[in-house]
Order: structure tokens, then C-alpha cells, then sequence
């Protein structure tokens, strides 16, 4: 797989523009001529937040698509460690197998158990490897199933985190059931009697990320993405060409923006100007007071309004036209 | 005489030259099997509901043939027919979305991918969804959402079985995310007819791939397939592509599935609708034959157990 840029295309102006601030900086010290420079070194900084804001305003999907697949991006476990006040990680899927790709424990959280899990990329490359890009197997959500099984029984809180490219394809996958382990998940997510709130936070990769993705509220951040399929996938089937991605991430309609429009997401978390890899405390302030708030509003109503809501959220999801021509709607 | 024997007999019918043979084939007359090469005449072949009587072949069948197949004669109500789907991302990739939907709306005189209704199996009254692969590779957007979200909650309403039919290459990428949540509204609305003790039987048939089988066509209370059906989460070719491997050829068939445990039982098409009689049947709760009359209670006379 090839290595993603750690400094993307659109970021460099802004790079370039801090690191002559930082020169100047540097020179100043040197030279001893601080007060000199003072005024110019304001001008700049001025400038580069200025152009940080031009630059991240207007994205296009595909650009934001990168943001998301950002390797320096905050994964689920950084997330976890930066919002809770105390957290174990739990292991297995009681099935043969612990899937690095899908984590998940008991954290401390406003003050109350809940369960957190996620899908885990890696940190670097060997990380990655280990954590297969974040590519769950149908162990992983299995894992996660069982782990929220126990949330519902002791009435824990379910907080889940969207980050994987999509589910593994492979052959022990297939052979292990990944449709089945995703589909159940899906069903079960509509039983549990505790609040669950589902948070995009870089890439919700078609089916994969759906399979821990049935909340009562779903969250996501402002250059996060969600997908049906991959635009590389899209592009290769339907364009026959792999190289329209871009062109297939401005029509698949996948960015925040367009997921509220649509009616499938409940609250945009906006990011620190430059994004949250440039800046992973202010995103993981950002996340906690947004799970904060949204808890204690489920928390205020019962598990049948809460089960009901989540039902109704997805029932509503679709657009179709209806009685264009009569239906034969009738009872034997 | 068997229907095996009938066949035999008509096989039997007087070789024809090579070149009337020809004619009868490009006028639909006979067909020629995609798997063994033998000819049947067309006519027996549809009695036989597309199954080769050769080599048991089972040929791709439209949703109405599924429901004549199925569905006793004049029990079928058809359940919200004027659901049309429309363009909500104003999708184009090579073509616009809304061209594509009215071409195969022409062709395959359906509104969208699958059909539903209510009818009888052999006198048991179930829920019956029927996706068609004809329309747009069977995928699931919006309406197919929808249609299989309300039949379900009919089925749960009226607490009837539910059987769905799969065919589908997966979410229909032009509704976007759209099509996506349909996975999961329709898992929804399996759970509450779950809840309600209901049986739920898909028939996974050729091919179930992508979305349909990582949401409604592994929800099943029993699993059944057709013979040879390919049934899979990742397609065939992008497994190949990441694995640089060569997969074996029963890889993602009915019959790998079985083996591995994710299909109760393969059913032959010519067989289906006694299997799914039956099995409805024995799913009913229990009744009681004969009113259930209770005895006055009998005095327990002390002292005369010894
Ligand atoms: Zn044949």
C-alpha cells in the first residue's frame, strides 16, 4: 500500500507560509532584533490564519477525503485516552479470535460506565500492518457485538467510533461470515435499551463502518467522510476508470455537509482551523463536550423513547416518490 | 409417467436438421443450457421453472415468474406498487441516474428492484419479497428500502412469516449513503418482526453479494439457497485483486457456504415453494385440536396411597 503524505497538496502554501514565520522568528533571536520583527511576524501570523481558514472553507470532498485518510489524524484509542477519565481495554470475541482492527473497553465517562469501541487504524506503518489499516474482520464485530451486549446488561452507555476504509475482504472473512457478523450487528444495535451515539471520526467506509454505526445519534467530524463505497471503488465500476475518483467523491455526496442534508446525520462537530491532526487536543475538547451534552440528553428519556428514536431515525433515511400510480395496497 | 420420463420422451422427438435447429433457437423455440449445452424446448424448460432438466441449471428468473412459481393462483396482493424511486444526489457518472432508472423501468416494466406483497404458500399466508436482478444488478437504493421496511412491518403487524428473496449485487452507489442506511433500516425492522417471535426465512439466490448479504440476506431465522447461487460479503475480483491469489472455483458459492455454516440448507427451485410450505407450517404456534376441557378437579381422598 502506498504511504500517504504526511503534508497533503493543499496544506503546503500554509506550511510554507509558517515556516518563514518561523525563520523570521529564528533570525530575530539570533540577530537579537526582536521588537524589530514583532510587527512583522503579527502581519504573518495574520496572514497564515487567514489562509488556514480560506484553505479548509473550501475543500472539495476529495481533498476532505484525504483529511479523513490523514495519517496523523486522531485514531479511536487516541480519542479514548484524551476524553475519558479512566479506561480498560477489554479483548475477544469469545469466538477464537481478537481483532486489532476493532477495540473496544469500559471507560469512566460524565461521571458513569460506558462502553467505548472503535475501529482502530494504526499510528505508522508497522502499527498499521499489525491493525490491518483499520479493516475489521467479522472477529471485530463480533467483539464489538458481545462488548455491547454487556453494555446493555448493566446499563452502561454505548459510545462507538467510525475510522476503517471498510470491512476486511478476504477469504478466512468470508469463510468466517463478514456479512453475517455485519448484518447482525445491525439488527441487534436496534435492541439495546442503552443510549448509543455513534461518532464519525475519519473515514466511514461503506458496510464496515455501518456495522458499528446503528445509534440513537450519529455524530461526525466536520472533514470526516462516509461512503456507500469507496470513490476508488465507485469510480473503477461505475466510470470504468479508477482515475474519476475524485469526480466520484463530488457525486457520491460524502462529506458532513451532505450527510445532514440528506437527513442520516445528527450533529456536525466542526474541527480546530487546519483540521484535528493539526491540532488533536482542541478535536478530542471538541468530542468530549459534544458526547457530554448529547448523553444527558439521552440519558433524560426512557429506553422505549430512545429505542423508538432510533427506529424512526433510520425508518426515515430514503427519498422515493409515492402515488405517481395507484397502489393496489389492500388485505386479503 | 414421471416428469423425468416426460422429459426423456420429449428428447426423444425427431432429430431436426442443423439449420432448422438454428431458426428454432434464435426464435426462442428451444434453449440452449448455459452450463451443459443441451437443448430443451423452451416451453418445458418454463414448466420446469428454469431449471435444466439436464443438469439442474437453474436459469435467472424475473420476480414475477418467482411469484407465479410461489404464490398460489389468485392469492397475490401486491403491496405498494406506485413507490417510485427517484434522484436525490442529482447523480450522473457516465450517464445520468434518472436515464439509467427510466431505461430499465422500460425494459423490465418494474419501478424499482423488488416487488412485495402478501399471498399464500400452499394455503400458509406469508409476506413475500421478491428482488429482481434485472433492475439495475437487483441493487438496493431507496425503494427497495422502503418496500422490504414496510412488508416487514406488515408482517409484524399481522404476525405473519416473512420470506425475501435475494438477488443483488449490493447498495445502489447513486443514492450515495442513502442506499447504505437502507442496510440498516431494513435490519431494523427484521429485529421488531424478531421481537414478535415471527419466522423469517431469505432465499439467497444467484448472486448475493455487497450490502443484501451484510444486512437482510444473513438475518435469516433459517437460511435457504439455490443450488450454486454466489453468495458473498467483497466480490470475487477485489478479494483477488488485494490477495494477488487465485481463489478456488466453489469460493463463495451455496455450497462453500453450507460448508462453513451460514446456510441451512440448499433447495433446488423445483422444490422451494413444498420446502417453504412446510417449513411455515411447522413454525405456526401450536393449537389446540380439540377444545381444551378442563376436568373438575378430583378429590385427593387421604389415605389411599397405602
Ligand atoms: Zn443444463
Amino acid at each position: 500500500m502506498k504511504k500517504p503524505p504526511l503534508l497533503l497538496d493543499f496544506e503546503k502554501p500554509l506550511a510554507e507560509l509558517e515556516e518563514r514565520i518561523q525563520q523570521i522568528r529564528d533570525l530575530a533571536v539570533e540577530s537579537g532584533e526582536n521588537a524589530n520583527v514583532s510587527d512583522r511576524i503579527r502581519d504573518l501570523e495574520a496572514r497564515a490564519t487567514q489562509l488556514r481558514r480560506d484553505i479548509f472553507k473550501s475543500l472539495s470532498p476529495s481533498q476532505r477525503l484525504q483529511l479523513a485518510r490523514h495519517p496523523r489524524r486522531p485514531s479511536t484509542l487516541d480519542y479514548i485516552q484524551a476524553i475519558a477519565d479512566d479506561w480498560m481495554e477489554l479483548h475477544g470475541d469469545r469466538g477464537g479470535s481478537d481483532d486489532p482492527a476493532l477495540v473496544g473497553g469500559i471507560a469512566r465517562f460524565a461521571g458513569r460506565s460506558v462502553v467505548m469501541l472503535g475501529h482502530q487504524k494504526g499510528r505508522d506503518t508497522k502499527d498499521n500492518v499489525a491493525r490491518n489499516f483499520g479493516m475489521a474482520s467479522p472477529g471485530g464485530y463480533r467483539k464489538a457485538l458481545r462488548l455491547m451486549e454487556h453494555a446493555h446488561r448493566f446499563g452502561m452507555p454505548i459510545l462507538t467510533f467510525i475510522d476503517t476504509p471498510g470491512a476486511w475482504a478476504g477469504v478466512e472473512a468470508e469463510h468466517l461470515g463478514q456479512g453475517e457478523a455485519i448484518a447482525r450487528n445491525l439488527r441487534e444495535m436496534f435492541r439495546f435499551n442503552v443510549p448509543v451515539i455513534c461518532t464519525t471520526i475519519g473515514e466511514g467506509g461503506s458496510g464496515g463502518a455501518l456495522g458499528i454505526g446503528v445509534g440513537d445519534r450519529l455524530l461526525m467530524f466536520e472533514h470526516a467522510v462516509y461512503t456507500v463505497a469507496t470513490p476508488e471503488a465507485c469510480a473503477a465500476i461505475l466510470w470504468k476508470d479508477a482515475s474519476k475518483a475524485p469526480q466520484a467523491a463530488e457525486a457520491l455526496r460524502i462529506t458532513a455537509w451532505d450527510l445532514k442534508e440528506l437527513g442520516i446525520l445528527d450533529r456536525l462537530l466542526p474541527e480546530p482551523p487546519g483540521g484535528v491532526h493539526s491540532d488533536p487536543v482542541g478535536g478530542a475538547n471538541i468530542l468530549k463536550a459534544a458526547l457530554t451534552e448529547e448523553l444527558e440528553a439521552l440519558l433524560g428519556m426512557t429506553s422505549e423513547q430512545r429505542c423508538q428514536l432510533r427506529y424512526q431515525k433510520f425508518r426515515h433515511i430514503g427519498m422515493f416518490l409515492e402515488g405517481a400510480t395507484p397502489s393496489s395496497n389492500g388485505r386479503l | 409417467m414421471s416428469l423425468f420420463d416426460w422429459f426423456a420422451n420429449r428428447r426423444k422427438s425427431p432429430p431436426i436438421g442443423q439449420e432448422q435447429q438454428e431458426r428454432e433457437i434464435a426464435e426462442g423455440l428451444w434453449t440452449k443450457c448455459e452450463q451443459c449445452g443441451v437443448l430443451t424446448y423452451t416451453k418445458d424448460l418454463r414448466a420446469n421453472q428454469m431449471v435444466c432438466p439436464e443438469c439442474e441449471y437453474h436459469w435467472r428468473v424475473f420476480s414475477g415468474d418467482r411469484i407465479e412459481q410461489l404464490i398460489d393462483p389468485g392469492t397475490w396482493q401486491s403491496l405498494d406498487e406506485g413507490l417510485q424511486p427517484t434522484d436525490p444526489l442529482e447523480f450522473r457518472d457516465r450517464k445520468p441516474y434518472r436515464d439509467r432508472l427510466r431505461e430499465y423501468q422500460e425494459k423490465t416494466h418494474l419501478n424499482d428492484a423488488v416487488q412485495t406483497g402478501i399471498g399464500q404458500i400452499d394455503g400458509e399466508p406469508t409476506v413475500l419479497g421478491i428482488m429482481d436482478f434485472s433492475f439495475m444488478g437487483g441493487s438496493m437504493g431507496s425503494v427497495v428500502g422502503e418496500k422490504l421496511a414496510r412488508a416487514i412491518e406488515r408482517a409484524t403487524k399481522e404476525g405473519l412469516s416473512v420470506i425475501i428473496i435475494c438477488a443483488s449485487g449490493g447498495a445502489r452507489m447513486q443514492e450515495g449513503m442513502l442506499s447504505l442506511m437502507q442496510m440498516a433500516k431494513i435490519s431494523g425492522a427484521l429485529q421488531r418482526h424478531r421481537a414478535a417471535n415471527l419466522l423469517y426465512i431469505p432465499i439467497l439466490t444467484h448472486p448475493t453479494t455487497g450490502g443484501v448479504t451484510a444486512s437482510f440476506a444473513m438475518l435469516g431465522d433459517l437460511i435457504l439457497s439455490e443450488p450454486k447461487a454466489t453468495i458473498g460479503f467483497a466480490g470475487r475480483r477485489v478479494i483477488e485483486q488485494t490477495l494477488r491469489q487465485k481463489l478456488p472455483d466453489n469460493f463463495q458459492t451455496a455450497e462453500d457456504l453450507l460448508t462453513h455454516g451460514f446456510v441451512d440448507a440448499i433447495v433446488p427451485r423445483t422444490e422451494l415453494k413444498a420446502t417453504l410450505a412446510q417449513l411455515v407450517r411447522w413454525h405456526q404456534p401450536p393449537q389446540p385440536s380439540a377444545p381444551l376441557v378442563l376436568s373438575e378437579p378430583v378429590p385427593v381422598v387421604e389415605g389411599e396411597r397405602g
